[in-house]
């Protein structure tokens, strides 16, 4: 059979799948053991047993300085940053770009100050946000949102401005205004394209995220990667880049979950 | 003849691109004009300027004497041949969009006992189209046919003044295309509609209009075609109304 025509079963999928990340681990544990029997001291390339011993300090005991369990405190510090700033970043795409997409008037306005603002590469705002708003969470929170939001808004607007004529000429027909339409036509059918945004927001801003906090901070996933670093301590980096890797996919699934819940007429139609 | 739709004097042009020129038609209430003609003689333009969603070139266009607001508007309703119906709401949402828009400027959405109407008033509807088990379907969930049907209901409880059709059952199975004119005769027949159906298919256009009008170019420059538009060749009536209600 042809290997375009080939379907894989949900099981051959989660074998076939779940290979190249299993022979990747076993590559990793080979090299990190053929490492430490040449020497036992060996810090590039932690065995596992080193990263659990590492990491149980970070999770179960409190910091000496700090008097916190940092492992948490940084997952917690990290996620309200990410929160924050994706959340700004959704709302302030959701309501211009539906403004954008369907009036041509509020298009013609900020569109070019939005193209504009998306080309700007947002690290290179990061001085003017820390001189700016200082190097509290305020400047993180916006980087991320700054980062993220000029993309999600121009998909937005593009969706909404490109669905049909007909739907908006209809809509008139039936006596709606554009209050209405943005209301009951632009938003609903804006809302399932929002949520792949979002997905696809998630990257950058976990790399808007993690810049930050390399920078300027105290505490937070990237704060304590880039700390460590300077003592090689790879059992407590890799541990860490894990972790993050496992948020992010939580975040992923759980919102494509919701997405086709909370919008069952967008299936097959958003693929 | 009473002139409920005229048109005076139209002219439709694209750029240097004539698309119509010259369109004088008196429309009486209650017909049911078929519009036919080749490819690219105007007949959706023309569509497009009585619904409101493109501005003439030249010209007037009255209702009852009043000329026509440049923008689409409750008075007139549209059943296109795609994309009529809301994808993101069920037939029976579909049909009360029309009612929340009016009763409710601010929300557009009603609730308590407007609601319980308006959601009666719609499932009247939709069972009047052929709709009626089908109220919590979504469109993506039905047959084109049934869309169609849905964009009809939709349009109807608007109580539009006239009723635009642009290749209405285009898309549609020639089994399901009959069945639909039985339906649309039907409604017309009913709700005593004033409808403009353009179509490509001349038994469509003869079966159902009481008048069928053909866009077509007068004249013809062989080395600028574009530069002479359609207008109506010609102006069939078929049958007075009350033939076709017998």
């Amino acid at each position: 059979m042809r290997w375009v025509n080939r379907r894989m079963s949900k099981g051959d999928r989660l074998l076939w799948g779940g290979l190249p990340i299993l022979l990747l681990l076993l590559a990793y544990v080979l090299a990190a053991a053929q490492r430490h029997a040449a020497n036992p001291a060996d810090k590039i390339l932690p065995l596992p047993s080193g990263m659990v011993q590492a990491m149980s300090a970070l999770l179960f005991e409190r910091d000496l300085l700090s008097g916190q369990w940092l492992f948490w405190a940084d997952t917690l510090a990290s996620l309200q940053r990410l929160g924050l700033g994706l959340g700004i970043a959704t709302g302030t795409a959701l309501v211009l770009g539906l403004l954008l997409g369907a009036l041509p008037p509020v298009r013609a306005t900020l569109g070019p100050l939005v193209t504009a603002i998306a080309v700007i590469p947002p690290i290179a705002l990061l001085p003017i946000l820390f001189i700016g708003l200082g190097l509290g969470e305020t400047a993180k929170v916006a980087l991320i949102a700054i980062g993220v939001a000029p993309v999600m808004l121009r998909d937005i607007a593009g969706h909404v401005a490109a669905l049909p004529r007909e739907q908006i000429v209809k809509a008139q027909t039936l006596g709606a205004g554009s209050w209405q339409i943005l209301l009951r036509v632009a938003l609903p059918q804006a809302m399932p394209r929002l949520f792949q945004a979002l997905r696809l927001a998630l990257g950058p801003a976990w790399v808007f995220l993690i810049s930050a906090e390399a920078i300027a901070s105290d505490v937070g996933l990237g704060y304590r990667i880039f700390l460590v670093r300077r003592y090689l301590a790879m059992d407590v980096i890799i541990p860490y880049v894990a972790w993050i890797a496992l948020l992010a996919i939580a975040m992923d699934v759980v919102l494509n979950h919701a997405s086709k819940r909370l919008f069952p007429w967008a299936e097959g139609a958003a693929t | 003849m009473s002139a409920f739709l005229s048109l005076r004097d139209l002219w439709v042009e694209y750029g240097d691109k004539i698309v119509l020129e010259r369109v004088n038609l008196d429309i009486a209430e209650g017909s049911f004009v078929s519009v036919i003609g080749p490819s690219g003689a105007g007949k959706s333009s023309l569509l497009r300027v009585i619904l409101g969603q493109e501005q003439p070139t030249r010209g007037t266009i009255l209702l009852d004497g009043a000329p026509l607001p440049p923008e689409c508007g409750p008075d007139r309703g549209v059943v296109f041949q795609r994309y009529s119906v809301f994808p993101h709401l069920t037939a029976l949402q579909n049909t009360m969009f029309a009612l929340e828009c009016t009763q409710a400027p601010l929300l557009a959405r009603l609730f308590g006992a407007a609601r319980d109407k308006a959601r009666a008033e719609a499932a009247a509807m939709l069972e009047a189209v052929g709709l009626g088990d089908s109220l919590h379907l979504y469109p993506a969930q039905m047959s084109g046919g049934m869309q169609q049907r849905l964009a009809i209901a939709q349009a109807l409880i608007q109580r539009p003044r006239i009723l635009l059709l642009d290749e209405p059952f285009g898309a549609l199975d020639p089994g399901i295309r009959a069945d639909m004119h039985k339906l649309i005769t039907q409604l017309w027949r009913d709700f005593g509609l004033t409808i403009i159906m353009v179509t490509h298919d001349l038994r469509e256009a003869f079966a159902l209009g009481t008048r069928v009008l053909t866009l077509d170019k007068r004249r013809h420059d062989p080395q600028a075609p574009h530069r002479y538009g359609a207008t109506a060749v010609y102006d069939l009536t078929l049958r007075p109304r009350t033939d076709v209600a017998a």
